[in-house]
This record gives C-alpha cells, sequence and structure tokens, in this order.
C-alpha cells in the first residue's frame, strides 16, 4: 500500500469511526446533563461540596461558580508547583519558579496546556497526577458545563435558568471523561504506553553505555489529555514520545479520542433543543472545515516543498518514522482545530504553507470541531453572527432556534469574538515591538515571524500546541502568554452565559415562511463562510508576514 | 462584613471543597486504578517494554539507543544505526531540532547527515532515505524505515564476518509492516535487530 493510499484510509476509518459513535455519545451526553436523577458517589460528592445539585441558577451565578471553581484551581496548582520538592513521590526535583508555575497553572485550568517546561526533569510525580492531570478532567468538565448552559439557552424558554454548575461540573467528570479514559487508558497501556510509579533508572546498553530510562503514569493522563482536549504531555516531546504513543494504532485511538466529544456535542444539542437536524448543521460545517485542513497539510507534507525536505527527500524533521507523513500530519490538523494541542509530531518542521493551515486553525477560534464543549459554544456563537448576517441580507429580525437575536445578543455575540484576536494580535505585536518576541525565536525571517505568533495564537485560543522552538521559558513570555490564556479562556465565557442568559429569558418566536432555516445546508455553507471570513480579515496581515511569506519564498 | 464578602467567601470555599474532592476521584482513585489493573493485565508494557540480555536490563524496545565505538561518539559499523537524534537518545531530553522546512541551518544538518550516512555505508548520497537524514520528534525514535536498514546490510554483515544473505534474512524477520495493514509507517526496531543481529555473530 502506498503512504498516499494509507493516509486516505486511515482518514477515512477515522471518519467511520467517529460517524459510528456520534450518535450513541452524544444521546447518552444528552442524557447526562437533563436526567434529574443522581448517582450515589454524586450525592456524596455534592454534600461533600456543599451544593444543592437541584438549585436551579441564572447566568450570573453560574458564571460565579464556573469563575471561583477556576480561582481555587490556579491557586491550588500553583501553590502545588511551588512546594512539589517537599511534597512526596519528587523524584528530586526543585519547585517550579514563580513565574512558571503560574504560566503552568493559567494553562492548565484553562484548558490549555502550554508547557514552558519539560515534563520528565521539572514535574514531580504528584505534581503530574495530582495537579495537572485533575485540571485535564476539571477544565474539560467546566467547558462541557458552560457549552451545556448555552444549549440551555436556546433549548429554554421564559426563564432565566441556565442549570446548576455543580451538577454539571460533577456529571462531566463523574460519568462522560471518567469512564472513557479509564477504557482507553488501559488500552493505551495495551498497545505499549507505560503506567507506573518508578524512578529514572540507569541501565547499560550492549554497547556499555548508559541510558536513563524515565517512568510515570502516562496512559492514564495520556487518555484524557487526548478526550479532554488538553494536550499537556507527560514527557516533553508530548504524544512523539513512545512511551505516550508506541505505534500507528495508539496514534489513531489518540486522534479518536480527542475528536470524538467534540464531533459528537452538536449531537447533544441538537437533542436538547429537540432538532438533532439542526445539530446536523453545527457538525457539517465543523467537519468541512476539519477535511479541508486534514487534505491541505497531508498534500502539502507529502509534497514537501521546503529547502530542507526536498534535500533529504521527504518530510521527516521532527516526525516519527512509526506515523510518517500521513499520520503526522492528522494529528497535527485534528489537534490545532481541537484546543488540544498535544503533538505526535513537531509543528515548527512542517512546511511554511502547512504550519500557516495549522495556524488558521487556530485563529478561528478553534470550532472545528473545537475544544470540549468550547468548541461547540464557540459555533453557536458563530451561528448567532451568521444568521444576523444572512438577516442583515433579507431586511428581517433575525432569529435563530426560535429566539429573536436582537442588538443585545449581537453585541454580546460581536464582544466574543473579537477578545482572542485582540489577544493574539496585541500579544504578537507587544512581543515583537519590546524585543522579547526576537529573543526567544529559533528561527530567523519570517518563520521565526511565525514561531512568535503561532504561540500567542495558541495561548488565546486555548490550545497548547507550539512551534516549540520558541523559547517560552522567560519571564516575560510566561507571564504574557498566562494572561492570554486565562483571558481568552474566562472572558468568553462571561459572553456565552450572559448570551445564553438573555435567551433563555425570551418567549420563543413561531418560525415562519421568512425564517432562515438553520437546520439546511444553505446554512451551513453561509456559516462556514462568515467563519472563515471573519479570521481570515481579522488575521490575514499576520499570517501574510509569516507562514505565508515563507511557504511563497520557497 | 457585609453579605457579599460573606457569600463570596462561601463560594470560595464551596468551590475549594469540590475542587478536593474531584482531586480525590481524578487525581489520586482514577490513576491507582489504571495503574493496577495495568499492572496486573499488561505487566511488561506498563513498565516499559524492557529489553534483556546477557541476564540484565539493556534498554526498552520503545527507546532508540545509540549504537557508537565504546567510548567514542563515532557509529560503530558492526551495528544498525538509528535516525539522527537531536538529544543524543537522552530519553531526559526528548524533543526536536524545531527548525523550519526551509531552514538555512537544516539544509546543512540534512546534507551533512547525508553524506555522512552515504560514506558510512558507501551508497551514493541519492540512496539515502529521509529518515536518516532528519531528526526524529522525540529524539529517541525506536525504528528505522525498511529502506535505511537495507543501505545498512553490506556494511553491517562485513563488520559481522556474515553473508548479506543472512544479514537480509534478518532484517526481512524484524520489518514491521503498517499497524492492522494501514496505520502508521512500515519500520524496523533497531535494538531488536541489533539483538538478533548479535546472536546471529555470536553462534
Amino acid at each position: 500500500m502506498s503512504d498516499l493510499l494509507a493516509a486516505v484510509a486511515q482518514v477515512s476509518a477515522l471518519i467511520a469511526a467517529l460517524a459510528l459513535v456520534h450518535r450513541p455519545l452524544g444521546d447518552y451526553m444528552a442524557r447526562v446533563y437533563s436526567s434529574e436523577r443522581h448517582l450515589r458517589v454524586e450525592r456524596w460528592m455534592y454534600r461533600a461540596v456543599g451544593a444543592d445539585p437541584d438549585a436551579e441558577m441564572r447566568w450570573p451565578a453560574y458564571l460565579r461558580g464556573v469563575l471561583a471553581f477556576s480561582l481555587v484551581s490556579v491557586s491550588l496548582l500553583y501553590l502545588l508547583q511551588r512546594v512539589q520538592d517537599k511534597l512526596p513521590l519528587s523524584l528530586g526535583f526543585a519547585p517550579i519558579d514563580p513565574d512558571q508555575a503560574f504560566n503552568t497553572a493559567a494553562s492548565f485550568v484553562s484548558n490549555t496546556n502550554w508547557q514552558s517546561y519539560s515534563g520528565e526533569t521539572a514535574m514531580s510525580h504528584l505534581t503530574q497526577t495530582a495537579g495537572l492531570a485533575v485540571q485535564n478532567f476539571v477544565s474539560a468538565a467546566v467547558g462541557m458545563a458552560v457549552a451545556i448552559a448555552m444549549v440551555r439557552g436556546f433549548a429554554r424558554s421564559r426563564t432565566g435558568e441556565l442549570g446548576n454548575f455543580w451538577a454539571d461540573l460533577v456529571r462531566g467528570v463523574v460519568r462522560i471523561l471518567l469512564p472513557i479514559s479509564a477504557v482507553a487508558a488501559v488500552v493505551l497501556v495495551a498497545l505499549g504506553a507505560v503506567q507506573n510509579f518508578a524512578d529514572i533508572h540507569s541501565v547499560t546498553t550492549l554497547t556499555g553505555d548508559h541510558q536513563r530510562l524515565t517512568g510515570g503514569a502516562v496512559a492514564s493522563q495520556e487518555a484524557i489529555k487526548d478526550l479532554g482536549t488538553n494536550g499537556g504531555g507527560f514527557y516533553n516531546a508530548n504524544s512523539a514520545h513512545p512511551f505516550e504513543n508506541p505505534n500507528g494504532i495508539s496514534n489513531l485511538l489518540e486522534i479518536f479520542l480527542l475528536l470524538v466529544i467534540p464531533f459528537s456535542l452538536p449531537r447533544t444539542f441538537g437533542t436538547l433543543v429537540g432538532s438533532v437536524r439542526q445539530g446536523y448543521a453545527i457538525v457539517a460545517a465543523m467537519a468541512g472545515i476539519w477535511l479541508a485542513g486534514v487534505i491541505a497539510v497531508t498534500w502539502l507534507e507529502f509534497a514537501h516543498p521546503g529547502a530542507a525536505s526536498q534535500l533529504a527527500g521527504g518530510s521527516m524533521e521532527g516526525k516519527e518514522q512509526r506515523f510518517g507523513e500521513g499520520g503526522s500530519s492528522l494529528f497535527a490538523v485534528s489537534t490545532t482545530m481541537t484546543s488540544t494541542g498535544s503533538v505526535d509530531s513537531f509543528h515548527d518542521s512542517f512546511q511554511g504553507l502547512s504550519g500557516g493551515v495549522l495556524l488558521f486553525g487556530m485563529m478561528i477560534g478553534e470550532i472545528a470541531p473545537g475544544g470540549v464543549g468550547s468548541g461547540l459554544y464557540g459555533m453557536l456563537v458563530m451561528a448567532v453572527v451568521a444568521v444576523f448576517l444572512a438577516g442583515l441580507m433579507v431586511g428581517r429580525t433575525p432569529e435563530y432556534l426560535g429566539k429573536k437575536l436582537g442588538s443585545r445578543q449581537i453585541k454580546l455575540a460581536a464582544c466574543f469574538i473579537l477578545i482572542t484576536p485582540a489577544l493574539v494580535l496585541i500579544g504578537t505585536a507587544v512581543a515583537m515591538a519590546t524585543g522579547e518576541g526576537e529573543s526567544s525565536m529559533t528561527n530567523t525571517g519570517a518563520h521565526g515571524f511565525s514561531e512568535v505568533l503561532y504561540a500567542y495564537t495558541s495561548a488565546s485560543n486555548n490550545n497548547g500546541s507550539a512551534f516549540a522552538g520558541f523559547g517560552a521559558d522567560t519571564v516575560y513570555h510566561n507571564t504574557a502568554l498566562g494572561l492570554c490564556m486565562l483571558l481568552g479562556r474566562f472572558l468568553p465565557m462571561v459572553f456565552v452565559l450572559a448570551l445564553a442568559g438573555s435567551l433563555a429569558g425570551q418567549t420563543p418566536v413561531p418560525a415562519t415562511a421568512g425564517t432562515l432555516r438553520s437546520d439546511k445546508p444553505l446554512f451551513t455553507g453561509v456559516l462556514v463562510a462568515t467563519i472563515v471570513v471573519v479570521a481570515g480579515l481579522t488575521f490575514f496581515p499576520a499570517l501574510a508576514l509569516g507562514p505565508l511569506a515563507e511557504g511563497l519564498a520557497v | 462584613m457585609n453579605t457579599s464578602v460573606r457569600n463570596t467567601i462561601r463560594l470560595l470555599w464551596g468551590a475549594l471543597r469540590a475542587l478536593l474532592v474531584l482531586t480525590v476521584a481524578t487525581g489520586v482513585l482514577y490513576p491507582l486504578a489504571v495503574t493496577g489493573i495495568a499492572q496486573a493485565a499488561f505487566h511488561d508494557k506498563a513498565n516499559g517494554s524492557k529489553v534483556r540480555a546477557e541476564g540484565r536490563e539493556v534498554g526498552s524496545r520503545l527507546i532508540g539507543q545509540k549504537w557508537n565505538i565504546p567510548g567514542t561518539d563515532r557509529p560503530d559499523p558492526k551495528w544498525f544505526q538509528p535516525r539522527p537524534s537531536n538529544s543524543d537518545y537522552d530519553p531526559l531530553a526528548t524533543g526536536s531540532s524545531q527548525l523550519g522546512a526551509s531552514d538555512e541551518r537544516l539544509v546543512k544538518a540534512v546534507r551533512k547527515a547525508r553524506e555522512q550516512v552515504a560514506a558510512f555505508n558507501d551508497v551514493p548520497a541519492a540512496k539515502v532515505p529521509a529518515d536518516a537524514a532528519t531528526g526524529s520528534a522525540s529524539a529517541v525514535d525506536p525504528d528505522i524505515s525498511p529502506a535505511y536498514a537495507d543501505i545498512q546490510i553490506p556494511r553491517v554483515a562485513r563488520a559481522n564476518h556474515l553473508t548479506q544473505a543472512q544479514v537480509t534474512k534478518l532484517v526481512h524477520e524484524h520489518t514491521e509492516g503498517r499497524d492492522a495493514g494501514f496505520l502508521g509507517e512500515p519500520r524496523v526496531n533497531v535494538l531488536e535487530l541489533n539483538l538478533s543481529l548479535r546472536h546471529l555473530a555470536e553462534h
């Protein structure tokens, strides 16, 4: 089988698996978030938390829950890193410096999992499992909770109530993330991923050389890292490390894990608003953009126009032999278009234009299909904008799913879509203007600029992947990127919940002959066009200076 | 104390308790349960797929090694050689060069690697496959392409006083196809190949 044919077969298998699973999983998630029953273990948890899971919250209360939980999470994770040397399982590692500890805490709580540290030589076993891995679960569950609150905004009427944050948080962890992760982790171990609490130990090789081998609770973290679209690797090489991702099967499993919830949530949305076709219109837009990205990057990597790749006869720099160009391209697009950011190959060494596609995948706001939860609410905000634009064209008051989109709703949606571009562009501009950007570059010229742009794009959109040549571990970048991650995560949530609250309070308007049908292919087309135009207009100048300049210079 | 401050404190206290409860579930019970199952059901794999020879552990089948002449940093002709590594195969410093696909330094590094591999194996530079001239992502890639193994056969056979047919057979035995027929790339695990090679050369 030729490499290209194998790549096509691989994408086809992935799509088939997602198509098969999205329906039962999407319906299951809809039941999880609308069930009136509490599991016994959940009741214990609510008692320990002191929360009444049946108390409905209006949007400000829901938001306060999100923010309080996240603030406590950042503080505790910061503290854990600062005192890790005094706790058990420290491996003898020193405490993390304040700026890096802040960066890492912001990173994991915001579901970004940007890493300015190197896992195998910085974080103790305890920090990894009781700190970082916990945030892998709960930050993902927070994202899903906010998405469900948004869906309730569309599904409910004449009430401002969006559900109970604590119940949504606990159910997301207990009923969705934990069971799937546990199964996936065991499968990963069966494929070869490690799972132990061993110390670093030295072996003498056949040539008499010494090699230090590492251990760790890798598989358990790998599973939730992908499933929760987190992306923070146990090791520096992330999912390129053979202990995290041992072969072609584990590679496809990990890609499947990072796509499965984002691609199933539109089904949940459709079920909860009473029309699964509404969900399919959304998922079609997500899938279309994702597939276009996969085709573009796979084609570019196989064509390998870059000078060094031409000389080598393939784009294998920064790629593993067991994945090759096909498996690496599929992983790269899937990780940047979700908010995952784990990598099985290093994007810095991809072809120049491939880097541009990956950047664009993040710049559209990570909504194709996006992070768990954040992808769905981001896409729904874009749907609101698309309906509004279509309404302007025909001169009608826009309405979506029976809810009027008046000036308040459009203002909130506009604020939402302005936040991350502002963080990306201002962050990049300030870093370049102050010289902080240039001093952290590994590459020079257009590619060097791409490294800085990629860093601020990745952080602000809560992706976490990197053009890893970028030297991120400076006080300036740790602080600036940390702020970008927090603001890029929680400011949009403010507007999403406010929007959801305003929608839930409305009385539904009946659909008429003039209503834009949002469950038709035409709407999917309008939606994709809106996304591409909004992101394109915002980011084209910056892209022209980086990956486009590099790609066209070849 | 006014009510809003009191409410905020109550909220944060509740949030802290929620985080601690979830930490017990996801940060303690979950990894311990997975570790327990993994250690019981897949003991070898969970502990890093260790490879033993001469009655001792000599590495992991998943972690690449360097195969230099002892005490030097020159490749030993009697072993199959791995891909270039950004960290000299130190598993505590995984990662790649991060150089762009058109970067001048990468062009230089690729050219140098091609020339070295070509000279070392006595083949024209055009026969050097891509994986032999480029650094892997992890820096501990355990595999090479079958093409890279092929060009090493004559040199390895000579250095070990074996026939090319013997070594070719060995390489074929250690060539893994795509996983499940279509996933990943065909590859040869260097450590396992070299272990078998040693066995063959000694008997």
